[in-house]
Order: structure tokens, then sequence, then C-alpha cells
């Protein structure tokens, strides 16, 4: 369905914007319908410049994104609206992602004069009610200035405006990392029920757990690199690339305590970047970038 | 701007709305300013219908101090300088109202799209911005003179308003800057809107409080710049002014025949209205940013 081809992205960069940096490189994944893709990497590893090219919010230097065989980037206007009604994404800052002069309600009002304008008004209540209430939140809510509300009721609304729109495929950064525990596994659920209905998700984060919790497969980004990808269980299971095995050693344990030499260890994680490389089939369902 | 397109949003944003009034009505500055303003505002609309005698006819006797007759006196050729005044104060705010009108829809729609768009449509809007800010505009508008015979308000206004744009462009383009790179900006195309509507629905509202005050400053800053041209005798030729009437008094040697009916009156209402201008402009500062309302 969405197809990431050898995508890679330029800044420019100095006092003229004569040198160019290269954030992404050669970045190259697939997801299908249903499936659920983590984009995992520390700070600063280009995964939400990955999922701001995969909204079109950020263009592609070199490579191309398709989208059942159409290329994203030369979409406008009409097509390009209509790609928004299929593939929505959900931002990091769900502070940010609300103009802060309007009330929250304004979004959904939004969202239905550009894509659900055919919508007679009884169905829209319906489903703009039903979209709330599976993340736990009453229509009432919509009469709030994003001030009003936590960073956890306005993520939920964030994720109700996607739902109203029934999309097939939602980027979602860093969407769980605002919410409290109990609405946390509530909101992990619903996103379940959805991919079995056929949704794709690719799921931006640092969250291990969050990545092993839910998705089939998992792709481990490092410095705008891809290091290892594969099956979830394949690459957490059994990691072959240093930095994989470093992020999953510095998971915290909840009954453990690290010792001062095991913390020295840690700060591998940074120190095992390097460049170049290419990514072999270690096997099935399963690629590690080697250094040769 | 905020008003028109939040209106279902009314209980709370009253709140908002009911907290600026009230520290715009305790707010000095701005309430001084919008008297001194509205007085002159209210003279030049009611003004010229009170005047007895027409500004630019010769029939009363020349050189007369203020009188029961003629209440601002009468100039060297016998014209009423009450009438000169209160139509002067009219095209004053009519050259105000106009050459601001045209700076701020030029200097938003500059500022607006170079921030927004960024890239080639930055770097072009912005060379055009700095070539603007530094062309001579008094050896442009000497030229521009050579070519009219007849100048009237509308030219005067809009050669004003086509070369006083370019700072509230740059200032509007570096405010839009900032607020593009909100993620509800994103979340906005993301909907699916159209450039225009972004600019004019999530950003514009952001910002609306800057742009009331860029307004002010334009249209203070087009009265003074046209009273410039005026005196020295670059204004209108078929109308009168408040600069005009000083051009003339200066022309004819008011100061030396101590005839200061004549040149008072238009100096003092220009320096009022802009001095008002501004300092509603530093009082509606203060009310727009919580940070300098003294309490």
């Amino acid at each position: 369905m969405l197809k990431v081809e050898n995508v890679s992205k330029l800044f420019r960069s100095g006092a003229f914007g004569g040198k160019k940096k290269r954030v992404i490189h050669d970045v190259d994944f697939e997801v299908k319908p249903g499936e659920v893709v983590s984009l995992i990497g520390e700070s600063g590893s280009g995964k939400t410049t990955v999922g701001r090219m995969i909204l079109r919010l950020t263009s592609v230097s070199e490579g191309r994104i398709t989208f059942d065989g159409e290329d994203i980037s030369t979409l406008k206007g009409a097509s390009l609206k209509s790609y928004y009604r299929r593939v929505q994404g959900v931002f990091q800052d769900p502070f940010s992602s609300f103009n802060p002069i309007f009330k929250v309600g304004r979004v959904f009002r939004t969202i239905r004069r550009e894509f659900l304008s055919d919508l007679d008004a009884a169905t829209w209540e319906t489903r703009l009610t039903d979209a709330l209430n599976a993340v736990g939140l009453e229509t009432a809510a919509l009469d709030k200035f994003p001030h009003q509300m936590s960073g956890g009721q306005l993520q939920r609304l964030l994720i109700a405006r996607a739902l109203v729109l029934d999309i097939r495929l939602l980027v979602a950064d860093e969407i769980i990392s605002m919410l409290d525990a109990s609405t946390r596994i509530d909101v992990l659920n619903l996103l379940g029920d959805l991919k079995r209905q056929g949704l794709s998700i690719i799921f931006v984060t640092h969250d291990l757990a969050l990545g092993n919790y839910i998705s089939d497969r998992i792709i481990i980004l490092q410095k705008g690199v891809i290091v290892e990808m594969g099956a979830t269980d394949r690459v957490f299971g059994d990691p072959q690339h240093p930095y994989t095995r470093s992020l999953l050693d510095a998971v915290p344990h909840l009954h453990e305590r690290w010792s001062e030499e095991e913390l020295k260890d840690l700060g591998l994680v940074a120190d095992t970047a390097r460049s170049g490389g290419h990514l072999i089939e270690h096997r099935e369902n399963h690629l590690v970038r080697v250094y040769s | 701007m905020t008003s028109t397109s939040s209106s279902p949003a009314a209980p709370a944003a009253k709140s908002g709305r009911n907290e600026i009034l009230y520290f715009a009505f305790r707010n000095t500055k701005l309430v001084i300013g919008a008297v001194v303003f509205l007085i002159f505002l209210l003279g030049a609309i009611f003004g010229p219908m009170l005047a007895t005698h027409e500004p630019l006819t010769f029939d009363a006797p020349p050189g007369l101090p203020p009188s029961a007759d003629y209440w601002f006196g009468t100039t060297l050729f016998g014209q009423d300088v009450f009438s000169q005044f209160v139509h002067g104060l009219r095209s004053s705010f009519i050259v105000g109202a106009l050459g601001g009108i045209t700076a701020a829809v030029i200097g938003m729609l500059v500022g607006f799209f170079a921030g927004y768009r960024g890239g080639i449509v930055d770097e072009v809007l912005n060379m055009l911005t700095n070539v603007v800010l530094v062309i001579p505009t008094f050896a442009v508008l000497l030229v521009v003179a050579a070519y009219l015979s007849v100048r009237g308000l509308g030219t005067e206004a809009m050669f004003i308003g086509l070369t006083s744009w370019p700072w509230a462009a740059r200032a509007i383009r570096a405010q839009t800057f900032s607020l593009t790179s909100r993620d509800f900006v994103g979340m906005a195309r993301l909907n699916g809107e159209s450039t225009f509507r972004i600019i004019f629905g999530e950003i514009a509202p952001n910002m609306s409080s800057y742009l009331v005050m860029t307004f002010i400053l334009l249209f203070g800053g087009a009265i003074l710049t046209a009273a410039t041209l005026d005196f020295i005798g670059l204004g209108p030729t078929d109308s009168i002014s408040l600069g005009l009437m000083m051009n003339f008094s200066v022309m004819n040697a008011a100061l030396q025949l101590g005839m200061w009916w004549w040149f008072v009156p238009p100096g003092l209402a220009i320096t009022a209205i802009v001095g008002s201008l501004y300092v509603m402009n530093v009082g509606l500062d203060e009310v727009f940013n919580p940070k300098l309302r003294a309490l």
C-alpha cells in the first residue's frame, strides 16, 4: 500500500545554504494494509522526519514515496485532498497541534467542511460522538479551549479526529507518550481493533515496549539510517545490530537497578553509529545492516 | 478578525474578550489617545457642516485674528481658517485611512505569503520588499509630481500606501515564520485547507492584535507623510489639507506677520492626531500583552 523507496532527505545548511546535510539515508520500507510498523530510534534519528515526509509536510529530496502506486510528491489540489482523506497523522506535541485561540471543536468542523460535507447532520453527529466515545471523551469536550485541557485529552482528540475520517493509514508520532497508563492501554486496544478492520499504522516512537506490544514489524533507525528491520519477534527476540542490542539493554526494568559498570556500558549507544554499510537478509523477514 | 471566524464560540470566548475590554478601559494611555483621536475624527466628519464659509474662496477681510465671525481668523488673502482647518482635517483622515489601508493590505499579503511559503516565494517577495524599502520616496515623488499636473488626495494616498508597506511586510513575515512552524499549521494542511484559509483562518487570528497595531502605525505614518509632502508643495493641487495650510502660511510669511492663527491649528492638529495614534499603540500593546499590564 505505502512504499517508501530509497528516500533521502537533505537539508541546506551553512551561511548561504551552500552546504547540504543528509539527515535521512536511503530509507526503504513498505507498509501493507492492516499492518502496524514501528519506527524506533533515539531523538534526532530522523524518525519524525520520515513521518512528516509520508504526510507530505516535508518534501522528499531523493527517492520517492508511493501510496497505492501513486507518487505522493506529485499530488496537488483535489488529489492531495483525497490522499489526506486516506492518510492522516497525529503529531508529537498535542498543545501545539491546536490553534490556541479557537475551541477544539473547530478542528472537527473543519474536517466536516473539507472532507465530509456530503454527510447529513445526523450521520455526522453519530460519527463524531462515536469517535469521541472511542477515545473516552464526551462531546462537551469540544466546547473547550486547548489550554483548558490536559495533554492526554488533546492527544485523544487528535486520535478521534483521525477516527472520524475512517482512514487507511495513520502516522502516529509519539501518539501515546502523553497519555497516562490507564488511557494508554485503552487507546492501544482501540488501535488494535482498527488494525483488525484494516487500518495500517506507522508508530514513530522511542518506546520499545510500545513497539513490542502492538507492532507487526520494527524498523530501527539510527542517525537517519535503517540499521535493522523485520518482524517484531525476530528483531527483538534476536537482535543482531549492536545499536539494537544496546537499545534493548537500555530499557530499565522495574525490579532491578543498574550497577555502575552497566551504566557506563549504556553510554555506548551513541558510539555505535557508523556510516556506510548495507542491509543484508540475516534470515527471512529480518534485515540487518553490516559494514564491510 | 477573531470575531468573524469564531462566531459559534460565544460563551467562553466572551470572558476572553471581556478581559481585553476590562484592561482596555482601564488603560490611561489608550483612553486618552482614543479620546483625542475621536475629537479630531468628529471634527473631520461634522466640522465642514459647521463651517459658514468656503475654504478656498476669498470672501472675508484679510488677516483677521480669531473672532466670533471667523473662529480661527482669516488668511492673508481673506480665506476662513476654520473652514480650511476642518476640510484639511477631513482630507488628512482620508489620506491616512486610504494610505494606511493600502499599505496594510500590501504589507500583510507580502508578509503572510513570504513567511508561510518560504523558499523561492520568500526570496522573491523579500527582494521586492527590500527594493521598495530603499527607494528614495521623495525623489520618486518629485518625478511623479512633474508628470501629473493635477494631483488629488487619492493619488497622494496611493503613493504613500505603495511606498510605506515594507516594514510592515517584514515584521509580519517574521511573525508568520514562527507561527508556521507550529503543529496546528501542519494539522490544517492535513485537513486539506487551502493556503488562503490557513493564512487567514489559522495564522492571522493568532496575531490579530499585532495587525491592529500595524494598521494604527501605518495610519499615523500616512498622515505624517502626507503633511510633509503637502508642506514642501507636493500635495494635492485641487483641495486643502493641513500640510497645505502650513505651506501657504510659511510661503506668505505668517510667522513674520504674527498671524499665529494661520499655522498653529494645523500644526497642533497633526501633532495631536499622530501623537494620539502612537500613544494608543503603546496602550494597545499593554492591553494585548499581559506582561506589560501595569496593575
